[in-house]
């Protein structure tokens, strides 16, 4: 019998880092109290103890030795011999990251880099070592050693028994007395004899003298005692492992009778009288066919075991490579999943509706026809929604990390910081959260390494000495908006400004708004901090920020006040395969806007255009001047109208500057699927993407950040060299 | 072939004896904590029950004392499946009315045995 155990391997990894993740939050809730909760400190035993059963029986020897260690001190805190200290917690936080680390190995194929977590290792050894009580006098070290022993022995497929070594067989006298409450755990005699069964020659004899009068026998007890006389090879040791389970139930004796030879006849002469009495109602079926001496049922099941181990580590080496690396799989809340039953059951209904009349159709079933149709479509945007939901997590799975990185960095830096998590059930897209995980995790350290200040400074500047960063998310239309927010320095925008002017980020003649100014620090090459540290990198982080989040479609707002603090605002797409669309039209061309993107649609009042050099006109909308982007000339098509008056114009917005998009018509608006036009197509500048239109026509989605980017360029070289 | 119920807080391990038991034949349910396993116990019959001992909610030993309150779970063998081989745990265990226990990391021919034995 082979089980391949490649196939667990990977609900194991995202099991173990779940595990990983509760424990970490478990050991940062323990850090803050006074006095832990025996709760808590369970959630850390059990992740341990999870990831080490696994990880032996998965057969990662490396992960099954180092939480066992740290299974074995978590056992000892747990049950009060010993005292969680601050310095225990960090040690064990550490362990998280080493685990993560051997895990992330094993997920990529990689071999084990032990390196992490070797001096976790031998610290926790240390700590063992200096056994908590003075009861505990023996040494330790060995019990660990003794029991990694154990953990690789099992799954190297040594099965503890060993191989027999005696010369012959013997005969052995059992006298076995169960006392009389045995049955009542599910440990029935003829089990035991029958595994007695499979180690040699056996003969069973009752003795019922001890059986009560009828009418005081109780089911569930048992009476009978047994003499069991048994010719095997195995030692002494080997049978009572029999009896394992009853040891403490039972009256157990095993003694050497004599060398085996003499005995089988005298054996075979007892074996008629042998047949054990039923010991309670539910056994009586099995016992009448039981011990034949012939029959052996037990055939040792110790020979298939061999092979298997060692095809192992081969399996290991050559399948499976790529097979892990990309497949990533999602939990999803059984609610959710009956949600979709349902609608799919609705969906069902209506349809079988509509086929029905349609069987034969006349006016008069207008009505419920239309009704029936209305009736598939909310079904089908009820579904639409509830599939979109499965690939909803809540967005504490990004969170989750920021209260042991604060920590951390609270310890490099010296610095008090608070946390403050809100709208941790804000849901997102999977693949959203997935990217926007080190995004966020830069902008953290940010706040903390440049924007909080020392406890001193802040005290001086009237402040509590606790800096507090606020990490929120809420749903704010189609968009999920992100704040991360502090009460430190705020940003200076004069020393910015000197700054990008010094490394010819801005000329030094450039007029910037504060707001522009901000705006600075996501140029490439720009680095606020006087050293670098190790915390916030070397000034290759922000532009990255930005380019992330831009590539997931969002945007990214900066707001600040010297002395008050700053906040960041990453604004982005609930999702990356829907979106909220206008359909606007120009010649025979529909285009689709992003709804997020529009901050309103008007028709031009030819008194406020103003033609500026070149090509470029603005509209004035109120206090600002929007830069009129017609569509016709973008793309190159026909328009029905190129005349400015009078004409449609789309405002949008994006990156914190607005453009007009002149269209000529608004058409409805609906949710459309994006396809790639990257991967069907090619890039095209200005256009992020195409849909299918329920007429079964191509239309192709603008791209709004790109548009206003490009939009900008031209403003800049105000000859219009892009109309040219 | 028997019907068998699996408890366990990992998934991953969950899975792991499941496959072993099938492979072997036998029907498997199975559940993530002591409490879910005591519910679907009360209205379904199992052979034989194979439990982990550390879990949330309701752990392996406090599920084994339940289920033997069940008139018919009085005599069905139960199995603890446990990392911890103290012989405190075990005996723990037993006055619960476990009728033995596994050692994990678990041997999928050892664990086959171990139920072909107890089923009997």
């Amino acid at each position: 019998m082979s089980i391949d155990l490649q196939q667990f391997h990977q609900v194991f990894f995202e099991e173990s880092y779940e595990g990983l993740d509760a424990m970490e939050q478990a050991l940062l809730a323990v850090s803050d109290q006074e006095e832990a909760d025996p709760e808590l400190i369970n959630t850390i035993f059990r992740s341990a103890h999870s990831i080490k059963g696994g990880s032996a029986t998965l057969g990662f020897p490396e992960i099954a030795s180092f939480t066992h260690v740290l299974e074995t001190l978590l056992d000892e805190v747990r049950e009060g011999k010993r005292e969680l200290t601050p310095e225990g917690v960090e040690l064990f936080l550490q362990s998280c990251d080493a685990m993560r680390g051997m895990i992330a190995c094993l997920e990529n194929n990689t071999p084990i880099d032990t390196n992490e977590s070797k001096p976790l290792l031998d610290a926790f050894e240390a700590m063992l070592a200096n056994a908590p009580g003075a009861d505990q006098g023996g040494a330790p070290e060995e019990g660990i050693a003794k029991a990694e022993d154990a953990v690789a022995q099992t799954f190297f497929g040594s099965d503890g028994g060993g191989e027999p070594p005696e010369d012959g067989p013997k005969q052995w006298k059992i006298i076995f007395k169960p006392e009389p409450q045995i049955l009542l755990t599910g440990n029935e005699p003829i089990r035991i004899f029958r595994e007695l069964e499979g180690l040699g020659e056996l003969s069973v004899t009752a003795k019922t003298d001890e059986i009560p009068e009828f009418q005081q026998l109780t089911l569930d007890e048992c009476f009978i005692s047994w003499e069991i006389l048994l010719t095997t090879e195995s030692d002494k040791e080997e049978i009572e492992s029999a009896f394992d389970w009853v040891l403490d139930e039972c009256e157990l004796s095993i003694e050497e009778v004599s060398s085996a030879s003499a005995s089988v006849s005298e054996n075979a002469e007892q074996a008629p009288a042998s047949a054990p009495v039923p010991t309670s109602a539910e056994s009586e079926n099995t016992a009448e066919s039981a011990p034949a001496p012939e029959t052996k049922p037990a055939p040792a099941p110790e020979a298939a075991a061999k092979p298997a181990p060692a095809k192992k580590p081969a399996a290991k080496a050559s399948g499976g490579e790529s097979a892990q690396s990309g497949a990533t799989s999602i939990r999803v809340g059984i609610d959710k999943v009956d949600n979709l039953i349902n609608l799919v059951g609705e969906l069902v209904i209506t349809q079988s509706m509509l086929s029905e009349l349609g069987n034969n159709f006349d006016l008069e079933k207008l009505e419920r026809l239309s009704h029936g149709l209305e009736q598939l479509k909310q079904n089908t945007r009820e579904l639409q929604e509830n599939v979109m939901r499965i690939r909803m997590l809540p967005i504490s799975f990004a969170f989750n990390r920021f209260p042991r990185m604060i920590r951390d960095l609270s310890n490099k830096t010296g610095k008090k910081v608070e946390l403050v998590l809100m709208g941790e059930h804000t849901e997102l897209d999977k693949t959203v959260m997935e990217q926007i995980g080190d995004p966020l995790v830069h902008l953290v350290r940010n706040a903390v390494d440049h924007g909080l200040e020392m406890p001193d400074d802040r005290v001086a500047a009237g402040k509590d000495e606790t800096g507090k960063i606020v990490l929120a998310a809420e749903h704010k239309g189609g968009n999920i908006v992100i704040e991360i927010s502090d009460d430190g320095r705020g940003m200076d925008a004069e020393k910015i400004l000197g700054k990008a002017r010094e490394k010819g980020i801005v000329s030094a003649e450039q007029e910037l708004s504060d707001q522009e100014i901000y705006e600075l620090i996501f140029e490439p090459g720009f680095s606020t901090a006087a050293e670098v540290s190790d915390l916030s990198g070397r000034g290759v982080g922000m532009d990255v920020v930005r380019r992330n989040i831009k590539s997931l479609g969002g945007r990214i707002e900066i707001e600040s006040e010297m002395g008050k603090g700053s906040c960041i605002r990453v604004h982005l797409p609930l999702t990356l395969a829907i979106l909220d669309g206008q359909l606007v039209r120009v010649g025979n061309e529909v285009f689709i806007v992003p709804l997020v993107a529009i901050v309103e649609s008007l028709q031009i009042k030819p008194d406020l255009v103003n033609r500026v050099s070149g090509n470029m006109e603005l509209y004035r909308l109120r206090e600002d001047n929007v830069p009129i982007i017609p569509i016709y000339r973008e793309f190159n098509i026909n328009a029905d109208n190129t005349d400015l008056d009078n004409a449609l114009l789309v405002v949008v917005e994006g990156e914190g500057s607005k453009i007009g998009l002149l269209v000529d018509d608004l058409l409805a608006q609906q949710q459309v699927v994006i396809k790639s036009l990257e991967s069907n197509y090619r890039r095209v500048d200005g256009i992020s993407g195409a849909t299918i239109l329920g007429d079964g026509s191509v239309a192709l989605i603008l791209d709004i950040p790109g548009l206003i980017s490009s939009a900008s360029q031209n403003r800049r070289r105000p000859q219009g060299v892009r109309a040219a | 072939m028997a019907r068998i119920l699996i408890v366990d807080d990992s998934a991953s391990m969950r899975n792991m004896v499941a496959a072993t038991l099938q492979s072997a034949g036998h029907q498997i349910k199975d559940a993530a904590d002591g409490q879910q396993a005591f519910t679907i116990a009360k209205s379904d019959k199992f052979d034989a029950v194979v439990t982990d001992l550390n879990m949330p909610v309701m752990n392996g030993i406090d599920l084994t004392r339940n289920l033997r309150t069940l008139p018919s779970y009085k005599y069905t063998p139960i199995l603890l499946l446990t990392t911890e081989s103290s012989a405190e745990k075990k005996s723990t265990g037993k006055s619960a009315g476990a009728t033995g226990w596994l050692v994990k990391p678990f041997n999928p021919e050892k664990l086959l045995a171990t139920i072909k034995k107890v089923l009997g």
